[in-house]
């Protein structure tokens, strides 16, 4: 296990969530331990509320499960999802932390070529704390590393970027591929570690993945809803796609930055695609009028906050994908519910206040 | 990498010569070089005579070619890095591949030879994805695909009309950034090539890079001509210009540009302070064209490259011409390269 040689402050120790939603246990912390440990976790608990999920010693966290989202919410808790993964979005809207790293419990430290372990959550800090560059392509890619520039021809006067709101890592081994794909390709594994973070273009839309995400909470949290998924509804495995394509657009409107690449986990567990099928099958023909869509979201220049933004995103939903099927109402609803949601437990008064805790142990 | 379509003889590899002898150039290229065909483009301000090893399948010009083709009351002017784009006009290929002459091949970091021309001719014949960025990168390389979330109408791409590749040691810096770094070399070999989404404005070297010239030969121009251009890459901005015309061309048309594969190895040369002391010109007019061409948006009628390029000369000449008189003098250099290309590019008999 990779230790640090001096005493030296983990960046961002009181700034930073680690949301970690789950339905089995957390023993993967375990092999985290040395990067993790010194952050507070929210432990998102879906499915059964009577299952005792235990924490590994030595974390400082809180846990919910879907008792205690009932009680946080009340008749607002109908926006987070149950039985899907995209129920961790619960653990955005109650951290009172500036920064988000959220990771899937069946993900574990990878290694880079040398052999060395990785620190996802250094790098995704390392993402986050540097500018990112929308507006022109840099074909060196993030010009803020070490060793990395601006290429001959990148204005100056956008060299100084825009500040990051999200930083999407990537995974070795399993990768995060649709139900149809893993059909056919169901031994293919990512072996290839691009060195690389990228600033995604303005106007560029992307596939965004949950298991190993973060992004500053100040910046673009109210857009970081899941969704709609799971138990009761049509659709799953398309929740972090959805807060993606909202994210991004939201991004564009207000100059903010959204970086990609490194850093990878190590993603150890394949769904079964049978049951990954089922759950995407309409996300993947929807997806056909979802993606025109964002890609033609014009936001007024009267929205200048994410909460606006988010509003507005959900008027044109209902307006433009309700046609579709009646699942996108009921979606366009739940956007408004999590934005009052999202206000409520963020106030100034909710700041000033001790977190709502679930189960709290050090 | 399936290489199993594309023929040899489907393919140009075309070097500007800014120095006369390519002795040491051509031997450390031989092993790639040698199955394809050549075009060797004397810079027409080079007094000596080139020196060319044996063993190459070459056709060289020089002044004299350009002159009788060109004529001598062009504005546009071949000399330096443009050069080059005379090798483009004549070559009768649909692919054409080309390094500056002070490049070598690289090797990866499990320490093997690249070969550049391989994996250039790999990024055109693959399809490009301008519409959606995919996070594994191109999805079309062994061990990658698309990622989940990928619209599967989108899955077929688009034609791949250019292929940037990368510099590993001296990098494609411009002056200012060279000069207060000037022991930083580039190192790091990333190992992904990446499209360049549509409508994301980029800065094209032209360093290392390879296209279709059957689908967009006359939007690479020798266009922007800087008043102290000069010998260095630093001294010059002809690559950046003909590469944000391309863009715009090819996100017009619906065709791909694609970034990041293959690394050459480009060899220290020349001294970015000393080129500092000279120019700045380039750096300011970029904080003109950028804004320019990223709001650049072509007629639906405007259906060819060579239209395009049109379109594209008087809105230059229209919007930017005002400026500064480098622009005027591109605008009607890009006119004169489109008469150019329907007199000499286009048609089937060699020079």
């Amino acid at each position: 296990m990779a230790q640090p040689s001096s005493h030296v402050t983990p960046p961002l120790k009181d700034e930073l969530d680690i949301v970690i939603p789950t339905i089995r246990n957390l023993d993967f912390l375990e092999k985290w331990r040395p990067f993790f440990q010194p952050y507070h976790l929210i432990i998102v608990q879906d499915g059964d509320p009577s299952k005792n999920i235990l924490v590994p010693d030595g974390f400082d966290y809180e846990l919910y499960n879907r008792n205690d989202v009932n009680r946080v919410l009340g008749p607002k808790a109908n926006c987070i999802s149950f039985k899907d993964s995209a129920c961790r979005c619960f653990g955005f809207l109650v951290s009172k932390k500036k920064y988000i790293f959220t990771i899937d419990d069946d993900c574990f430290v990878a290694r880079d070529p040398s052999g060395k372990e990785i620190n996802a959550l250094a790098q995704h800090i390392q993402n986050l704390l540097t500018p990112s560059t929308p507006f022109f392509f840099n074909t060196l890619y993030d010009p803020f590393r070490e060793g990395v520039d601006f290429v001959r021809g990148y204005p100056f006067s956008l060299r100084g970027g825009v500040p990051t709101a999200i930083s999407h890592g990537l995974w070795l081994n399993i990768p995060d591929y649709d139900a149809p794909t893993q059909l056919v390709k169901p031994l293919e594994r990512n072996t290839r570690y691009v060195d690389a973070v990228l600033t995604i273009p303005k106007g560029t839309l992307f596939p965004m993945c949950g298991m190993n995400l973060a992004f500053d909470r100040e910046l673009i949290g109210p857009a970081m809803y899941f969704g709609l998924m799971g138990e009761g509804q049509p659709i799953g495995r398309y929740d972090d796609m959805w807060a993606g394509w909202c994210a991004k657009v939201i991004c564009d409107h207000l100059s903010l930055g959204v970086k990609t690449g490194l850093p990878y986990i190590w993603h150890s567990k394949a769904s079964n695609p049978f049951v990954n099928l089922k759950k995407e099958y309409k996300g993947i023909y929807w997806q056909e009028d979802i993606i025109p869509f964002f890609q033609s979201v014009v936001l007024p220049k009267e929205c200048t906050t994410v909460q606006q933004c988010y509003l507005e995103l959900s008027k044109l939903v209902k307006e433009k994908l309700g046609p579709i099927d009646p699942y996108f109402q009921k979606l366009g609803d739940a956007m408004v519910t999590w934005i009052q949601a999202w206000d409520e437990q963020n106030s100034p008064a909710q700041k000033a206040e001790a977190p709502v805790a679930g189960v709290k142990k050090n | 990498m399936p290489l199993a379509n594309i023929n040899d003889s489907e393919v140009d590899i075309v070097i500007g010569a800014l120095q006369s002898d390519l002795t040491s150039f051509m031997n450390e290229w031989r092993t790639i070089f040698s199955r394809f065909h050549l075009i060797i483009v004397k810079d027409p301000d080079l007094k000596e005579e080139l020196k060319i090893p044996e063993g190459f399948n070459f056709d060289v010009y020089s002044k004299s070619h350009i002159d009788r083709v060109v004529g001598s009351s062009s504005s546009i002017v071949f000399s330096g890095y443009s050069c080059r784009y005379f090798g483009f006009l004549v070559s009768r290929k649909k692919y054409i591949v080309s390094f500056d002459d002070d490049c070598i091949p690289a090797k990866d970091s499990k320490g093997f030879l690249i070969d550049p021309v391989a994996q250039h001719l790999a990024n055109l014949t693959t399809p490009a994805t301008p519409f959606f960025f995919n996070t594994l990168y191109d999805p079309y390389r062994e061990g990658a695909d698309f990622v989940r979330g990928y619209p599967f109408s989108l899955r077929n791409g688009v034609t791949c009309a250019l292929s940037c590749g990368l510099w590993l040691n001296l990098a494609d810096l411009d002056a200012p950034t060279q000069a207060l770094k000037p022991q930083q070399r580039n190192s790091l070999y990333v190992d992904a090539v990446i499209t360049v989404p549509s409508r994301a404005m980029m800065p094209v070297s032209g360093i290392n890079i390879a296209f279709d010239r059957e689908s967009v030969g006359p939007a690479l121009l020798p266009a922007l001509k800087l008043a102290g251009e000069g010998k260095f890459r630093w001294e010059t901005m002809e690559d950046i210009w003909s590469g944000m015309c391309l863009k715009v061309v090819c996100d017009h048309l619906g065709l791909g540009v694609k970034s990041g594969l293959p690394y050459v190895w480009r060899q220290d040369r020349g001294s970015a302070i000393e080129s500092l002391k000279k120019e700045w010109e380039g750096v300011k007019l970029m904080e003109e064209i950028v804004p320019f061409f990223q709001s650049m948006r072509l007629p639906q009628t405007v259906a060819t490259t060579e239209d395009c390029v049109i379109e594209m000369a008087r809105t230059v000449k229209q919007q930017l011409g005002p400026s500064s008189p480098v622009f005027t003098r591109a605008a009607d250099a890009m006119v004169e390269w489109v008469k150019l290309w329907k007199a000499v590019g286009s048609g089937s008999s060699p020079l």
